[in-house]
């Protein structure tokens, strides 16, 4: 196993949330000779959503077949795709953005369309549905880069704020010792 | 003037507890010299601490002068710094230079009173807040071993505005 033939891959993985489906999965490719990557593993509407890299010295189907059979008995489905990988090249985010919301469908469409004008890279997003079945309040959190300035993205907030919803943008002052 | 190199995670020189400075003598202030060429070599660095070049001495460098609408002291050398009061908590967002591409959010003291010497042995007693002290306490943290992976907080928790909120109504 020579490291000439490893390559990147990106694994979804979805289904019910049950306990123990991180440690079986990364069990798994571990055992498997799979080195992980960068992972983000969430539970959204009851599902477990798994978005992990794993370098891994076969190909596809190898890496299929490795890991279908937790997936399987776990009652997950699993996709994998071969990926051009990069660690150690973490851009830093400049902004923070909050937006809430009520009974407001389109809230997440309408603030990145017209944040993505104003030259926000998106680097994470987190959108939630809280409240109740019908009182529902929507939650967005973003991270991003201002590609152009902040202050384009403070007037985009602006626009935006107050609209049926609230918008609140603050810098990142990232402090590095 | 040299650059001295920076230890990285996990050298354990980053995880022992400094010792005080006992001697205020020339060949302190070239070290101290030295260490804040390093801080200023690296893009970005707004402080350093001795431990993070191997050296295990209680000798802090902050600047946080070049930030836009932060309050500072201009350049600080804290030799045997003390923390002496803290005062209030926020979130904000650390890297370090011994911890490469990587930030976290972490919970510092709003406000701090301390005390320290200068490079030639003064005490001096300092009032600092917001991004000042947060990089002063993130430094006296190296000298007790600790880094900022110590006390990471969630990157989802949106604890932000509610500094931001105090800091425009100073603004
Ligand atoms: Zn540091």
């Amino acid at each position: 196993m020579t490291a000439t033939t490893h390559h990147w891959f990106m694994l979804t993985v979805v289904g019910q949330d049950r306990p123990a489906i991180v440690a079986r999965i990364t069990s798994a490719l571990y055992e498997g000779g799979g080195n992980l990557g960068e992972a983000s593993m969430t539970r959204l509407g009851g599902n477990f959503t798994v978005m992990l890299m794993v370098y891994y010295a076969g190909n596809t189907d190898a890496l299929v077949k490795l890991i279908a059979p937790v997936c399987e008995s776990l009652g997950l489905k699993l996709h994998v795709d071969r990926i051009e990988g990069q660690l150690h090249r973490h851009p830093e985010a400049d902004v923070h953005i909050t937006v809430f919301g009520a009974d407001r469908a389109g809230i997440v469409a309408q603030v990145t369309t017209v944040l993505a004008e104003a030259g926000l890279d998106i680097l994470d997003l987190q959108s939630d549905v809280a409240g109740t079945e019908d009182k529902p309040i929507y939650i967005t959190q973003i991270e991003g880069r201002a590609l152009q300035g902040v202050a384009a993205l403070e007037t985009a907030v602006q626009i935006l704020d107050g609209k049926g919803m609230e918008v609140h943008l603050e810098p990142i002052d990232l402090m590095l010792g | 003037m040299a650059i001295l190199h920076i230890l990285t995670y996990p050298d354990e020189c980053l995880e022992r507890i400094s010792q005080a400075v006992e001697y205020f003598d020339d060949e302190l202030r070239n070290f101290i010299v030295d260490l804040e060429a390093t801080m200023r070599a690296g893009p970005g660095g707004v402080g350093i601490a001795a431990p993070q070049t191997g050296r295990l001495q209680r000798i802090v460098i902050v600047d946080v002068s070049g930030k836009p609408r932060v309050k500072n002291h201009g350049r600080l050398v804290l030799v045997n710094p003390e923390i002496l009061a803290w005062e209030g908590h926020v979130l904000g967002r650390e890297g370090c230079m011994s911890v490469p591409d990587y930030t976290g959010n972490v919970m510092r003291a709003e406000r701090i009173t301390l005390e320290a010497c200068d490079e030639r042995g003064a005490l001096l007693r300092y009032e600092l807040e917001g991004y000042e002290a947060r990089a002063v306490q993130h430094e006296i943290d190296h000298l007790d071993g600790l880094l900022f992976l110590d006390r990471l907080v969630s990157r989802h928790n949106d604890l932000f505005r509610r500094k931001n909120y105090q800091g425009k109504s100073e603004v």
